[in-house]
């Protein structure tokens, strides 16, 4: 299969507007766990404005938030595809500015030190583009991940030592959700780096809070650790938007790597409530919006 | 708990009967205000044209469409999402926007500290919680971008909006030093052992 940019380019743009619109499914039944499960009145009122938003968003064909976030792509690869590389970073590139100028969206990204927005969602480094490889056969998949920046703000990175153990790592986890309170716009999915080095473990902990959920962390240790810390943070009762109740968090979703023998790293990043995300599956058959 | 529709501009009076649990309807105008205004107006002294007397301040940066200036838009600017941002970045500029411009009300998601409760203690204002993210939602509150100042640190620029039944918002900072977020917080810190010690992780 030849991976046409033009085709990736109108892809790119497509993925960034369906992101910010339609919350997808596995989201939109974390919502319903937890309105089942909330007791609180305020925060009652709040999951139920949240789902209303949902409804709202879907019928007026609005951005479910205002917040257009960093723009995140996460391209993967399979077998027998030729492409060129180059030719496809650009055409994501252009695929986000058209929609933010097409739409138009609001551009939410400035150069770190001048401040100035370029009014097209698009910057030094941004889009983040990530490329991986899968065994897939004549398969291409573009994940596009519009990543809120009140959720992103909770991020977090510790260089424990081996001492500290994982009791340590657990205690960040719970005294950085205390922090973030209504901050980071709960309820969270809250994302769990373990080991690897200081950027793995943040990109880690990026992979962790924008995975579905109902996923688990493929390591059995990892996974043990994910269920433990997410009834833990429904027991804070910081509740949605901070302001009291048990749904402070859909999940923590934990993700590992191997580190060395004198670290012990931990890293948390926040995904808020609107966790949008949108998938497109690219095969010589044409392309499925997943 | 009380619902109190109010019109604005306020005055002390309204803003000081508000207490932690009440709920708020607006009327009327609303200004958008974030960051990068905030920081233009107190750290390179810029001057907003608007006078914001008594009015709500509202934490956000919307997602506009230019349009031909009509009496609907007279801006050039039709809104299509506008939502509400995490305030707490805001925390330093709550005292000088009430002391130099008369602000009131601050409306935004998340809360904010003990400086803004300090503000809201010796000036007579209220913090009104916003459910964040709900962005689809608040738009529908919103009628037109009636003015827009500072406009070339779009979308960071001072907006005015004419709202219609702009809530229920809830009131979570009052002038006599109630703090639903600081309650909560409290909460969840005398949790935390416990907690700890469920998760085998105590200190």
């Amino acid at each position: 299969m030849q991976l046409d940019p033009k085709e990736v380019e109108e892809l790119a743009k497509t993925l960034y507007i369906r992101a910010l619109k339609l919350l997808p499914p596995d989201i939109k039944r974390g919502f319903e766990r937890l309105q089942e499960r909330e007791t609180d009145a305020t925060g009652r009122a709040i999951l139920d404005t949240m789902v209303q938003n949902i409804a709202v968003a879907e019928r007026t064909r609005n951005l479910l938030c205002q917040d257009t976030g960093i723009p995140i792509y996460n391209v993967t690869i399979g077998r027998n595809v030729e492409f060129d590389g180059v030719a496809v970073k650009e055409a994501i590139r252009r695929g986000c500015e058209r929609a933010t100028k097409e739409h138009p969206l609001r551009s939410s990204v400035v150069h770190p030190v001048t401040r100035k927005n370029e009014q097209t969602s698009c910057g030094i480094g941004v889009p983040l583009i990530h490329v991986d490889f899968d065994g897939r056969e004549q398969t291409v998949e573009i994940e596009m991940i519009p990543k809120g920046s009140g959720s992103e703000n909770g991020s977090f990175l510790q260089m424990l030592i081996p001492a500290d153990g994982v009791k340590a790592v657990k205690r960040f986890v719970i005294d950085k959700v205390i922090e973030c309170g209504g901050r980071v716009c709960p309820p969270t999915i809250v994302g769990v780096g373990i080991g690897g080095t200081s950027d793995l473990c943040m990109h880690l902990a990026k992979l962790a809070a924008t995975r579905p959920l109902g996923s688990t962390c493929s390591d059995p240790e990892g996974a043990k650790i994910e269920a433990e810390l997410s009834e833990a943070v429904n027991e804070l009762g910081i509740g949605p938007q901070g302001l009291g109740g048990r749904s402070t968090s859909f999940r923590v979703h934990v993700e590992v790597a191997a580190t060395h023998i004198t670290m012990n790293p931990v890293a948390v990043n926040i995904q808020c409530h609107s966790a949008r995300r949108a998938n497109a599956v690219i095969t010589p058959g044409g392309i499925d919006f997943r | 708990m009380t619902h109190h529709v109010l019109e604005t501009p306020v005055t002390e009076a309204q803003t000081r009967a508000l207490k932690v649990n009440d709920t708020v309807t607006l009327e009327k105008t609303l200004f958008g205000i974030r960051d990068g205004t905030l920081i233009a107006m107190f750290d390179r002294d810029r001057r907003t044209t608007f006078d914001l007397n008594g009015h709500a301040l509202l934490h956000t940066a919307p997602n506009v469409r230019k349009v031909p200036v009509s009496n609907e838009s007279p801006t050039g600017y039709a809104p299509l999402c506008i939502g509400t941002t995490t305030s707490q970045r805001m925390e330093r500029f709550t005292r000088p926007v009430m002391e130099r411009e008369g602000a009131r009300i601050i409306i935004g998601k998340g809360g904010m500290g003990d400086q803004t409760l300090a503000a809201f203690r010796d000036l007579g204002g209220a913090y009104l919680a916003v459910v964040g993210g709900a962005a689809a939602l608040e738009t529908t509150w919103i009628e037109a971008i009636e003015a827009v100042d500072m406009d070339d640190l779009h979308p960071e620029s001072l907006w005015r909006f004419r709202i219609k039944n702009f809530g229920p918002l809830l009131v979570t900072m009052d002038s006599h030093g109630g703090s639903l977020y600081d309650r909560v917080q409290g909460e969840a810190k005398a949790r935390r052992a416990k907690i700890l010690a469920g998760l085998g992780a105590s200190e």
